[in-house]
């Protein structure tokens, strides 16, 4: 019995790294591929044993990936900062000193997320055109911060929410005032779900296709509309493809693998812990 | 999960503090915190949707400059008889109900294999969330290339044949692309809820003798309910704005088999020029997606805590 219960175990761990393989296939593909010139890329069958070459990462850089890639970390790290000035006062209002009508203002921050970004997007690149901000990084920091925002807010909330009651109180009663409760009592508990709020608009600025290639291009373009470079000018060259598709993702891959046991929380809200 | 325990507290270091009457702050006072996020959030979302419903009653092609005036209802009049809209609004709802059904079952089906321990959990994981992790963009392009690719593509070297995925199954092609990216999502969502499932319980049933497919139907399913309803409702909100894949993919075609409300939106701006039929077309998607939304929201707010405290 136990023998037998020690087989299922074990031809069970065994299905499931094999299914999460399978799974994961193109993506090991497209690292694979990555390290290919472009003759072993594209080969029927396709070819698993081949001398690997960097040449391809460098090609990428030489196409101008830099320019991009600084884009994208710019537009990244300032959206995500301003999202965190305008955020965490928001959900400290909405969480520790609650204001009236606490969830009606929830239900509008969630109710933007449900409209669709199509349509908004014709008076967006209108006024971006009449104020300059056409192929402007700042286009897409404001843009990315108002995405951002309400998904921070409802995060952060959930964690603020975790403050016990009894550390306010006793900080209040302590005759702590506003300024020193944040930063003695409140700080401590919400700063590592202030991080965590951080790392997922990092990974869903980074992302952003649609307003990045409707909005961008060659001076302000981030790093998916260097991708899109891939299927408009030239159609075959597979191996640079998947170096520029890993360069592009990696970030995002790393943050994400540091994230990930927050990363249910920051897409579900807060609702799910 | 970053510990997030409650610190010892201070107790008995304030015995002496006379409780201060609390100084009536002001709702306003209360409030400031809050404005500069909500003034930003209204400014930012709510005011291109309102000039998006002008421009809907404005008949204005940017090809021809100074053509804009008002047409009344003419533009929606329009939309509704552009059998193209109506192919955009039956494909999204196709793609967004059928990747999310998909992906759920197949996010089901690996959280259910990953909610035990074994060896190198850490590791399956991080591996089958990462194709959530790779830029929409990059995948979509991956899938359009290596896999379906009808001489090169690994899904003919490995079923044979020199099927044009993406032409013959342009829709189907683009589905597999985003359940393959969501499912990592469903996933993780749905492993909290197991993870989030007592024990006792669990054992209780072994105990009195349930099968492990009894007790997934009659115990885990319902305790199960809640994550499933959200994880369908965030997916749906997520898909339902699909673009990447579309434009990345297939362009939408041949023809319009695979274009949804975005991307058709998208092609009558951009493409097009046409900002006043465009626009139309949007509200059309916004009063849809507020009846949808309504009804969603009404679930959400029953799933999250809103009212503050447990």
């Amino acid at each position: 019995m136990t023998a037998r219960k020690k087989f299922g175990s074990a031809s069970l761990t065994t299905a499931t790294w094999v299914i999460a393989i399978l799974f994961v296939f193109p993506l090991l593909w497209m690292v694979l591929t990555s390290f290919k010139q472009e003759a072993d890329a594209y080969t029927d069958p396709p070819r698993v044993v081949f001398s690997p070459t960097l040449s391809q990462f460098a090609g990428i850089i030489e196409r101008g990936f830099l320019p991009y890639l600084a884009n994208s970390t710019f537009v990244t790290v300032i959206s995500t900062l301003i999202v965190l000035v305008l955020g965490v006062p928001a959900a400290f209002a909405l969480s520790l000193a609650p204001v009236p009508k606490t969830s009606n203002v929830l239900g509008f921050f969630l109710s933007t997320k449900m409209l669709p970004v199509v349509a908004a997007i014709i008076p967006l690149y209108v006024i971006a055109q009449k104020t300059q901000l056409l192929d402007n990084v700042w286009a897409l920091v404001i843009l990315y911060t108002a995405m951002n925002l309400p998904l921070a807010i409802w995060m952060m909330r959930s964690f603020f929410l975790e403050v016990p009651t009894e550390m306010m109180e006793a900080g209040r009663v302590d005759g702590a005032r506003l300024p020193t409760l944040l930063s003695k009592v409140i700080l401590p508990v919400v700063a590592p779900g202030i991080a965590a709020t951080a790392l997922i608009c990092v990974i869903f600025s980074w992302t952003e296709f649609f307003y990045a290639v409707n909005l961008t291009a060659a001076r302000a373009g981030t790093v998916p509309v260097f991708l899109v470079g891939f299927i408009t000018s030239e159609g075959l060259y597979w191996a640079q493809l998947a170096a520029a598709a890993l360069l592009a993702s990696l970030p995002v891959m790393i943050v994400g693998w540091v994230a990930q046991n927050h990363l249910v929380r920051g897409l579900s809200m807060g609702a799910v812990k | 999960m970053t510990a997030v325990a409650p610190p010892s507290l201070r107790a008995g270091r304030h015995t002496t503090t006379k409780t201060a009457p609390r100084s009536s702050t002001t709702a306003w006072a209360r409030r400031a915190p809050l404005l500069p996020a909500l003034i930003f959030t209204i400014v930012v979302t709510q005011i291109p949707f309102l000039v998006t419903v002008f421009y809907s009653f404005q008949s204005w092609n940017l090809v021809r400059p100074g053509s804009q005036h008002f047409v009344g209802l003419q533009n929606y009049i329009d939309v509704f008889a552009d059998s193209q809209f109506r192919t955009a609004m039956l494909n999204t709802v196709v793609l967004t109900v059928v990747c999310v059904l998909v992906a759920l079952l197949l996010g089901l089906g690996l959280a259910v294999l990953l909610d035990r321990k074994f060896t190198g959990r850490g590791v399956v994981r991080t591996l089958l969330i990462t194709p959530f992790l790779i830029l929409p963009a990059a995948g979509a392009l991956l899938w359009k290339t290596t896999m379906f690719d009808p001489t090169y593509g690994l899904l003919n070297f490995v079923f044979g044949g020199n099927t044009d995925w993406l032409s013959e199954f342009p829709l189907g092609s683009v589905m597999a692309q985003v359940v393959w990216q969501w499912t990592p999502f469903m996933m993780l969502l749905l492993l909290a809820g197991l993870q989030s499932q007592p024990k006792d319980v669990l054992e209780a049933a072994s105990v009195d003798g349930a099968g492990r497919w009894r007790t997934f139907v009659s115990i885990t399913l319902p305790h199960l309910s809640r994550y499933l309803q959200l994880a369908t409702l965030l997916g749906a909100i997520y898909i339902v704005n699909s673009f990447d894949a579309i434009f990345l993919m297939t362009q939408g075609g041949p023809g319009t088999a695979s274009t949804n409300l975005p991307y058709y939106i998208y092609q009558r701006a951009f493409q097009g020029f046409d900002i006043g039929q465009s626009s139309a077309m949007g509200v059309v998607v916004v009063i849809l997606t507020l009846i949808v939304a309504t009804f969603a929201l009404r679930l959400m707010f029953r799933t999250f805590d809103v009212s503050g405290r447990k």
